[in-house]
């Protein structure tokens, strides 16, 4: 019996020692199995496995570990946020000056080509803006900041812990700590006071599930795990049910399902570009590529990201080529991510296919150990999501 | 007396016929499992060609055959229920049955005190 690479190991880790989170001990303690990830050593899974980890989030609450994400704060060399919020929206194209003040939002940084240098949120915080960018795209992300803004900008990597309290208790099990946390809505960012410390918690996860995102100084990161780990209904989950989690909800994982060579139009991304930012908006493009992503915003791609169902019960994994005859052809397209979701008791799976055959109940062919099985094109996301929406919003 | 290989796959003999299947340390490194495909009845299997998959929510890994033989029986069991294999690997999770084509090289694989070795 031999084990595929599985996709948790990706992405390839940089050479040299694997760095280390504030909760390396704690994982440690709690019977975490480590693997490398993003040149970082991070817990895959705990005791239960990621099919128990994953079910348990949906049905009350899991801890992540997600410190070796980015945490970029943009500070405006004016003093006047309004001044970092332009200079942000040269590489995003985002509406960033219209965010208000404790508020967040998804965007991605472009390339001159279009294409998706990283995905991230973006937050307002009153006197600067914090990204939280991928871990392995940080480094790259903190050069080109710099690189595009360090004229009205100072760009500084925050070394702090960031927690993920994702699941329908994570509210009640967050409370405990931070009264605060009941009034904050869905992409909501505060600074809350959590076991004598100042913590930036955002209203939001990478689950489909309601849940915070805690950004905790490093040295008091182990204690406010713990504290969130005195609640019952909170158990500790990997990067494996993580994944499987965001599959389910239809989010993209960078270098998978987006990268370098795929724009956010073709990505199904296009409602991150808000009207301001397309053409005849009043900010209109101005972010690398913009012409590539306007046109495709107007006039539409040939390929698009989509869901897809496989009709049986094996997982059709990424890379599996695309096909849209059951025998014959050419491969249409490619499969980025796949898997098992638990929460459905079925395969899910997402990937590129023309936009010919994006809509969904098209009926397509992936190939999974030299069959075709055949899988069906499916609204995203899989399950329903349970964000906690505010009236108006 | 179940034998054992390298790759983690137990067979139990029974005249010519081994019953083949995923050693309890494999399931417990794989995890729960979510899917499981066994070979046609009547395939002849290579020693080291890939015979079955099991497949976790996170990754799939191939079963190769452990010897040279055709497969005689399979365990639906499993395949409707891939949780058999993580409950009870070395019985009821059984994967596939073969012939063997030589007995011989039954005999020359690990005995279960060598494999605790090699996976302790």
């Amino acid at each position: 019996m031999s084990g595929e690479a599985s996709s948790t190991s990706g992405p390839a880790a940089a050479a040299g020692p694997l760095k280390r989170t504030p909760l390396h001990g704690l994982h440690g303690m709690l019977g975490a199995r480590m693997v490398p990830f993003a040149g970082y050593e991070m817990p895959v899974q705990f005791a239960p496995g990621v099919l128990k980890e994953h079910i348990h989030t949906r049905a009350a609450a899991s801890l992540f570990d997600v410190s070796h994400m980015g945490q970029i704060a943009v500070w405006p060399r004016s003093g006047r946020v309004a001044d970092a919020a332009v200079a942000l929206e040269r590489i995003v194209p985002a509406d960033v000056l219209g965010l208000g003040e404790g508020r967040q939002r998804y965007g991605f940084i472009t390339n001159d080509q279009g294409g998706i240098l990283d995905d991230l949120m973006v937050a307002h915080r009153g006197d600067h803006f914090l990204l939280v960018v991928n871990a392995a795209r940080k480094e790259e992300d903190l050069r080109h900041l710099t690189s595009l803004l360090d004229h009205d900008c100072r760009i500084e990597l925050l070394e702090r812990a960031l927690i993920a309290l994702q699941g329908p208790a994570a509210e009640a099990a967050l409370v405990r700590l931070a009264p605060g946390a009941i009034a904050m809505r869905f992409m909501d960012v505060r600074t809350l006071d959590i076991m004598g410390s100042p913590c930036t918690v955002v209203r939001a996860g990478y689950t489909g599930e309601d849940g915070f995102e805690i950004s905790t100084p490093a040295d008091v990161a182990r204690e406010v795990a713990e504290g969130l780990l005195e609640d019952n209904n909170v158990q500790p989950a990997g990067l494996g049910a993580r994944d499987s989690l965001r599959l389910e909800a239809g989010l993209c994982l960078y270098g998978a399902d987006i990268d370098a060579t795929t724009t956010p139009i073709e990505a199904n991304l296009a409602w991150a570009i808000p009207s301001v930012r397309r053409t005849g908006g009043a900010r209109a493009g101005g972010f690398p590529g913009s012409h590539v992503v306007l046109a495709q915003a107007t006039c539409g791609t040939t390929r698009l990201r989509v869901g897809l169902k496989p009709e049986g019960r094996a997982p059709v994994r990424a890379g599996a080529p695309i096909f849209a005859e059951e025998a014959g052809g050419a491969p249409v397209g490619t499969v980025t991510s796949g898997g098992f979701g638990p929460s459905l008791d079925a395969p899910v799976a997402m990937g590129y296919v023309p936009s010919s055959m994006s809509a969904a109940g098209t009926r397509v062919f992936a190939e999974v150990r030299g069959k075709r099985l055949a899988a069906t094109v499916a609204a995203l996301p899989f399950i329903p999501t349970h964000y906690k929406r505010g009236a108006g919003r | 007396m179940l034998k054992f290989t390298e790759d983690h796959e137990w067979l139990a003999l029974d005249g010519h016929v081994a019953t083949v299947g995923i050693t309890k340390h494999a399931a417990e490194l794989l995890g729960d499992l979510v899917f499981v495909q066994v070979p046609a009845v009547g395939t002849k299997l290579a020693k080291g060609s890939a015979a079955a998959v099991v497949e976790s929510v996170k990754a799939a890994s191939d079963v190769f055959a452990p010897l040279d033989g055709e497969v005689t029986e399979v365990n639906d069991a499993a395949v409707s229920n891939p949780a058999l294999v993580n409950e009870d690997p070395q019985g009821r999770g059984w994967l596939f049955k073969m012939k063997l084509a030589d007995l011989k090289a039954f005999d020359a694989l690990m005995d279960e005190a060598q494999y605790t070795k090699l996976t302790g």
